[in-house]
């Protein structure tokens, strides 16, 4: 049986076949890839966790359901933002301002730029850098790892809009930065790695976060450029530095297994639309993002210049852009032939 | 070719896989099962062929018949217009019914000899003198095949004769043989190679006779390997010729790109090959050059593949040119019921008929059909930055940033981000995740400039 050849013909421009990635393909690879993380975070700090990570998606999405063009939110980028940024806040924190933050992050940081793709900033970190300026204290505020039961809250979740938290039930401790810049004392490897330390609710499984980026690496939806480039950039100053004074400044692989450095380095400083699209590009930019985050560490008031450090870099992209265009087909220098 | 091999041959220690090869490009499906393994068989002739006088790169034929007219075939219906155009012949005995505008595969009109044919006629040519090529001079050889009107049959379609004649003061080594077809369906070359390994030898012996080329090399992708095989077997001894395999990739077969795979030279942008010394013919024109020598018969068929899943019978046939692409695809057992595309070419390249009555041309490579599934699902969204058509450009160009100028018409910024190196190969559109149709805008884009180029005396 033949159709007939009279029938209209689809009539569309070359080339005629085209490959399996999309936006959104590639959005929610991304979000399976840090479904791991988010169960380790619960696994560390309980039903907090998933509370906070709830909250912070539901105002990402909320925004963008209230203000994006039609058909955004099923690319996934929205729920990426909103998970990267509960990943970075501590699990006391009340759940409002996760949601404010997650608002903020894609209000402010995707969609007044034009929407997805259009952002210079990381939107997730301009969330955290917005709750770090609004709400010091609850974003500072870290809970204990060891608590009496799993499911308990650490912190109180809870609060109200604008009310007093009441931080007398909740048991804190400092992050293993906070303890080696203001008390000089330093953290195990091991527990770096594995993630039983204090600080945000995903930066402390080092190793699982370096797994899950190695499979989005794999997968060509993140370029590992970035994070090699930040991570050896870091792990050169900071080995200097510890061979002039060991005792004031840490070593590579604590530096680089503490905070937020890893999360950042695989996560935020490789979301393609704030990075450089050439390849000499990513290397310039991850080895910036690996300077700053050394000079914040090492001689900054903060314990930790991750978000800064990124936030800063995304800034210059343009100009890394420009400065680095692919080199042309063809000989580098055009003999013309003598007359 | 001692060159080649020892390149090869380091890159065979170093890698375990021969990287002889260009950077960057993209793996397309190749699609190619659907007629690798079927030998070339011919078409019956159909009732009418439609023979465009616009068939090559360049000026377009000379009319010399008229309405009414019998023509023999392989008769000239159209000389050659200047030494950069190529005459058409009759592709079959018959009677000029018309010459008027007509369909091309294109999507434009182009003035085009009609012929109903003969049906008594036994479609035997006049009996020919076959030229000794021996005896001729390179100018005489360059004279019989553009008077056998033979083109580049890779598709681009340039007059054959003229790549024959290389610009004086350049020196010729090398003449490359493109044996890539890297094109997905298309196996037209393919066939060629396994079928008529010979011919394809006998032509390179004329080519680079005509030339004065010590050496020759056939680049051909690994994908095809019965076709290296039977090269090698039919190889002559006398000869500097080396078949080279070559990394499966697309577009391994872009002239540039098979020159910088096969001998490591870049050519310079905006410079022909024989810059660097090389003339790159593809292997179904030195075929087609070959039976010139062996018959006299001029360019009056070609080998196309027929494929895709919205046709019924995929086969690689010969077939005289001027076929209507309705009359090919009947041969082919029609249209599948969700058939929805039919392409002139492959489909990384190829263009879209809009209408079947469209004749089958001299350049024609093949015609593949989409079905609706293949075609459906193109909705383009905002470029994320992920960079990935900065990976799959083989020219080094930065299409995300051409696609941004392209929407703002700034044409002329486009020419100085090297607009002109790009040679349309789609790799950027294929790999685009938001579907941003780039080498179309970029099609445009070079358009836009010729047509400003051209008016640019006229408005001032």
């Amino acid at each position: 049986m033949s159709r007939d050849a009279t029938e209209p013909l689809v009539i569309a421009a070359a080339p005629h076949l085209k490959g399996r990635d999309s936006t959104a393909r590639i959005m929610w690879t991304v979000v399976g890839s840090l479904a791991p993380i988010v169960v380790a975070a619960t696994y560390f700090f309980g039903p907090s966790a998933l509370l906070v990570i709830g909250a912070s998606c539901l105002g990402a999405l909320g925004i963008e359901r209230l203000l994006g063009k039609g058909g955004t939110l099923a690319d996934g980028s929205a729920v990426i933002t909103g998970i990267l940024l509960g990943l970075t806040l501590p699990a006391g924190m009340p759940l409002w301002m996760a949601a404010l933050g997650g608002a903020f992050a894609i209000g402010f940081g995707k969609l007044l730029f034009g929407g997805l793709g259009h952002n210079i900033f990381n939107p997730a970190l301009l969330g955290r850098a917005f709750l770090q300026a609004a709400f010091p204290v609850a974003i500072t505020t870290w809970p204990a790892i060891t608590v009496p039961h799993w499911w308990s809250l650490r912190g109180d979740n809870f609060a109200l809009p604008f009310m007093r938290a009441s931080a007398a039930d909740a048991v804190t401790a400092a992050t293993p930065l906070g303890l080696m810049k203001f008390e000089h004392k330093g953290t195990a490897l091991v527990n770096l790695m594995l993630g039983t330390t204090g600080g945000s609710l995903g930066e402390t499984a080092g190793l699982l976060i370096l797994l899950c980026g190695a499979y989005l690496a794999w997968r060509r939806y993140l370029n590992w450029r970035i994070p090699v480039s930040i991570l050896v950039t870091v792990a050169l100053l900071s080995d200097a530095l510890h061979a002039i004074d060991p005792a004031r400044y840490p070593a590579a692989l604590f530096m680089i297994f503490s905070g937020g450095l890893l999360l950042g380095a695989v996560f935020m400083a490789t979301d393609m639309v704030t990075a450089p699209v050439t390849n000499a590009g990513r290397w310039i930019f991850g080895a910036g993002i690996g300077l700053l985050v050394v000079v914040i560490r090492v001689w900054g008031g903060l314990p930790e210049g991750v978000m800064y450090a990124i936030l800063l870099m995304n800034a210059v992209v343009p100009f890394i852009n420009r400065a680095t265009q692919p080199r042309p087909f063809g000989p580098r220098v055009v003999q013309e032939p003598a007359t | 070719m001692a060159e080649a091999r020892a390149a090869l041959l380091l890159r065979r220690l170093a890698g375990g896989v021969a990287r002889a090869g260009f950077r960057h490009g993209v793996h397309p499906p190749e699609c190619k099962e659907l007629t690798a393994a079927l030998p070339i068989r011919r078409m019956p002739f159909p009732d009418e062929v439609v023979l465009p006088l616009r068939q090559h790169a360049g000026k377009p034929a000379r009319l010399v018949v008229r309405k009414g007219d019998h023509v023999e075939r392989g008769d000239v219906v159209a000389v050659a217009d200047g030494f950069v155009s190529s005459p058409v012949h009759a592709s079959a005995t018959g009677r000029v019914i018309d010459v008027d505008w007509w369909p091309h595969p294109d999507g434009s009109m182009c003035q085009s000899v009609r012929i109903a044919l003969d049906r008594w006629s036994g479609q035997l040519p006049r009996p020919r003198v076959v030229p000794d090529w021996h005896g001729l001079t390179p100018a005489q050889v360059v004279q019989a095949v553009q008077d056998a009107g033979v083109v580049g049959l890779g598709g681009a379609a340039f007059p054959t004769h003229v790549k024959l004649q290389p610009p004086p003061g350049t020196t010729i080594d090398t003449l490359v043989v493109n044996g890539a077809e890297c094109e997905p369906y298309l196996t037209t070359d393919h066939r060629i190679m396994v079928e008529y390994a010979e011919r394809v030898h006998f032509g390179i012996r004329i080519m680079m006779h005509a030339l004065g080329v010590p050496r020759c090399i056939v680049g051909v992708e690994r994908n095809k390997p019965d076709a290296i095989a039977a090269l090698e077997r039919t190889r002559p001894a006398d000869l500097d010729v080396t078949i080279l395999p070559l990394t499966v990739k697309y577009p391994q077969g872009a002239e540039k790109l098979l020159i910088k795979s096969v001998l490591d030279r870049e050519v310079p942008s905006g410079k022909l090959p024989a810059s660097v010394g090389v003339i790159v013919q593809n292997v179904g024109s030195i075929a087609a050059l070959a039976e010139i020598f062996e018959t006299g018969l001029p360019l009056i068929e070609r080998i196309v593949t027929v494929s895709g899943h919205g046709v019924q019978r995929p086969a690689n046939l010969i077939v005289p040119v001027g076929t209507k692409a309705r009359d090919l695809l009947a041969a082919c057992g029609g249209l599948t019921d969700d058939a929805a595309e039919v392409l002139f070419g492959g489909p990384m390249m190829g263009n879209a008929v809009s209408n079947l009555d469209a004749p089958l041309l001299k350049g024609t490579t093949g015609v593949v059909v989409l079905t609706e599934s293949e075609v459906r699902g193109r909705e383009e969204t905002a470029c994320i930055r992920c960079g990935h058509c900065l990976d799959a450009c083989p020219m080094f160009l930065n299409p995300s940033l051409l696609g941004d100028l392209a929407r703002l018409g700034r044409y002329d910024d486009m020419q100085k981000e090297r607009l002109g190196d790009c040679m349309l190969c789609g790799s950027c559109s294929y790999v685009c995740p938001s579907n941003i149709p780039l080498a179309q805008l970029f099609s445009a884009s070079k358009s836009a400039l010729r047509r400003n180029a051209a008016t640019a005396g006229v408005k001032s």
